[in-house]
């Protein structure tokens, strides 16, 4: 009789595991009308992202999206939980750092033949990004929705009122540092920069430009020790000693981004993606500029996207697939564009970004930047030794240790976290 | 006489059956209870207990590696700072139970509207720890929150309090002992009010005065629901999560390495590093920990719990 009990419990445990089955995107569509949903963190970006399944419901109307929003804390948990039990969303959004554990747990539905069938040009989308995201298996898992590279945005209020001229299209290492120096005023509670310890928007793109890798070639190990990379750590910790930097635990209670709208930081370097906040600042909107990264030994910048990816275990792999080619084509990337959100990835769609927001004239700079954009470093588990960077890197901003030996200790780190596979 | 001999062998037998049907009729009404039981409790206690003892990927099946999860852990560093972190914040939670008992002695005091300052005191509790985190941390901003400025008011310079490490588990610790008062309230108050009255009546005949009464009346007969309380609330402050990942779990809070709890740990081996065999470890590990620590102040009560 127990057994019996035990047995029906396993039915009704089984049944729900059935249901996650791997299924491929070649079965035919269905004729009845399907809903699928698409995950996606909450943010400015929600209301494109409506357009965009209004305008694929238009197109198929017999295929409904729906939005799943979760606060980004929440993602990545939610994502994993609703993936292991089934009831992940048919599409969403997938970062290059986080991918791999996904795409080789079979958890992402493969593309390649959905793809190829719709003739979609892979050349349409940066390569960086494409790169981010194989898994060298010769499959395909997604495609790109954005993509974004760093600059410096700036406030020219201060700029003026420390009589600091704006910063030139062909700047250097030196002349940021003096600008932050100059831009500094402790009476005004404004300081020149701002250097949290970032790997997106800030250090990755200096170690790059002092000729450095944060991982070796072969992603084995780390090179974050190696003398350049150590110069590209060192511009920042130099920042931080000058003082031209609010102090770490100040940055920790009030974002940089925050304070940079509060008008108390002149230069923030960081991503194209925080154009749309900014303009929609008016009190702000005026004073805002956008130059080039400065130039170390090159110009470098780290550049990432977000791709649309369709669940493995999804009901309907058919209209998901359908929907990812949707999301990341030229239609929706218009959509994005004219919502000034986020940069669309599709190739060409960049002007009508830049349109959105016209009062910013600099804008080009985050799209002349893909020409010496490098892909971010996501080798191994990205997510685990990115995660470990402030207990490493934290001693040298505060100038309690050299740059040098933080990234001695950072580095053996990463190996080990890299020796695992 | 020989009927009567034949029945009660027959008896039986139909009892066994009546009683059989009566089992599975039970069964059959307590199953969806048991059922529930077994996927949400028991079964994931199985497999986080096996799991403990695995290797195991975000997706797919695991492998048997056997203690190596325990010794990477014990030998852990940041295992051991973030013992002592929770183990500070919850000793000083514990603060937070004397003054339950004062404000439930001084609410018992109040004659017209109890429930007011009932509600008032427990509104924290069913308050959304993330909204009361994310007030707690504008309250306590170094530079534009207001604490500092209160501070500043009266000649004190304010600190990081969530942004400097140490200083952060005293801040986690005041929030703490706030959001607990009210469930502590409510238990002590309905010990409060089981006191019989005519003890009190009876003392002051014998001319003693209120604070005699307290240490000789309230505090011996209260301790059986103090003693509750202490358990309840080291508990869940072993368990704290929610105040670490609200308060510091913003993008780049240098104070967080240092100010890790041990569930803390959990969530970012499962969910951030994607390492589920380890996350395990860690949770049967505070598992552990917490049965000693309530095994041990089981021990304790008999010092000083009375009980009638």
């Amino acid at each position: 009789m127990h057994k019996k009990w035990l047995a029906a419990a396993a039915a009704v445990v089984s049944v729900g595991m059935l249901t996650a089955c791997s299924t491929t995107a070649a079965e035919p569509e269905s004729t009845e009308p399907v809903t699928i949903t698409y995950g996606l963190w909450a943010g400015t970006q929600t209301p494109a992202m409506q357009a965009i399944a209004d305008a694929f419901h238009e197109e198929n109307p017999n295929i409904t999206v729906e939005l799943q929003e979760l606060p980004w804390p929440q993602y990545w948990s939610g994502l994993q939980t609703g993936a292991a039990g089934g009831t992940a969303p048919d599409v969403f959004w997938m970062l290059a750092q986080n991918v791999r554990p996904y795409a080789t747990g079979g958890q992402l539905l493969d593309l390649t033949d959905a793809v190829a069938e719709a003739g979609v040009d892979l050349a349409d989308y940066p390569q960086a990004v494409l790169d981010l995201y194989d898994q060298g298996d010769g499959k395909l898992y997604g495609l790109p929705k954005d993509f974004d590279t760093n600059a410096v945005w700036y406030n020219k209020a201060l700029f003026d009122a420390a009589g600091v001229d704006y910063p030139a299209a062909d700047w250097t290492w030196e002349d940021f540092r003096a600008a932050a120096k100059a831009l500094t005023n402790p009476a005004a509670g404004v300081w020149g920069t701002a250097a949290p310890i970032d790997y997106q928007g800030g250090y990755y793109n200096t170690i790059f430009q002092a000729g450095g890798q944060v991982i070796s070639d072969d992603g084995k190990t780390a090179a974050i020790d190696s003398p350049e990379a150590i110069e590209g750590i060192k511009f920042w910790t130099d920042i931080m000693a000058d003082g031209s930097s609010p102090t770490l635990q100040q940055l920790s209670d009030t974002e940089a981004e925050t304070q940079f709208e509060q008008g108390k930081i002149a230069m923030y370097m960081s991503g194209a993606y925080w154009a749309l906040k900014m303009y929609q600042n008016e009190e702000l909107r005026p004073n805002v500029d956008v130059a080039p990264l400065p130039t170390g030994k090159k110009q470098a910048t780290v550049t990432s996207g977000i791709e649309n990816v369709a669940y493995a275990g999804t009901k309907h792999p058919a209209e998901a697939a359908k929907f990812v080619m949707f999301a990341s084509g030229p239609e929706a990337a218009k959509i994005q564009a004219e919502s000034g959100a986020v940069l669309p990835a599709f190739k060409g769609t960049s002007q009508t970004w830049m349109d959105a927001m016209p009062e910013f004239t600099n804008l080009q700079v985050f799209i002349d930047a893909l020409d010496y954009a490098v892909p971010l470093p996501v080798q191994g588990n990205a997510a685990e030794w990115q995660g470990m960077q402030a207990d490493y890197l934290t001693a040298a901003w505060n100038g309690e240790t050299s740059a040098a030996d933080a990234a001695k200790a950072y580095a053996e780190a990463i190996n080990k976290v890299l020796a695992e596979g | 006489m020989t009927s009567n001999v034949s029945s009660p062998v027959g008896r039986p037998r139909r009892r066994t059956g009546l009683g059989a049907r009566t089992d599975w009729w039970a069964l059959a009404m307590i199953a969806p209870a048991l059922i529930g039981l077994a996927a949400l409790y028991l079964w994931p206690f199985v497999s986080t207990f096996l799991k403990s003892f695995m290797n195991v990927p975000v997706f797919g099946p695991g492998k048997f590696n056997g203690v190596d999860n325990y010794t990477k852990l014990l030998t852990d560093p940041e295992f051991w700072q973030a013992l002592g972190n929770t183990a500070l914040y919850t000793v000083l939670v514990l603060i937070g139970i004397p003054l339950a008992i004062v404000f439930a002695a001084l609410i018992q005091q109040v004659s017209r509207g109890r429930a007011v300052y009932r509600v008032l005191f427990f509104l924290p509790v069913v308050t959304l720890p993330v909204a009361v985190g994310m007030v707690w941390r504008f309250i306590l901003n170094g530079d534009f929150g207001i604490l500092n400025f209160v501070l500043s008011l009266v000649g004190i310079p304010g600190e990081y309090w969530v942004a400097d490490a140490r200083f952060t588990i005293y801040a986690f610790a005041v929030v703490g002992i706030w959001m607990g008062l009210g469930v502590n309230l409510i238990i002590l108050g309905a010990g409060l009010q089981s006191i019989p009255t005519e003890l009190y009546e009876a003392s002051s005949l014998d001319g003693a005065n209120r604070v005699q009464q307290f240490f000789s009346i309230t505090l011996p007969l209260l301790s059986p629901s103090i003693f509750f309380v202490t358990i309840l609330t080291t508990i869940s402050a072993f368990q704290m999560f929610d105040l670490v990942f609200v308060m510091l779990g913003s993008v780049n809070n240098t104070a967080l390495p240092d100010s890790k709890t041990i569930v803390y740990l959990f969530y970012d081996a499962a969910f951030v590093q994607f390492k589920q065999g380890f996350a395990a470890t860690i949770a049967i590990v505070l598992l552990v920990i917490i049965m000693i620590v309530t095994a041990i102040q089981f021990r304790l009560q008999k010092r000083w719990v009375t009980y009638d």
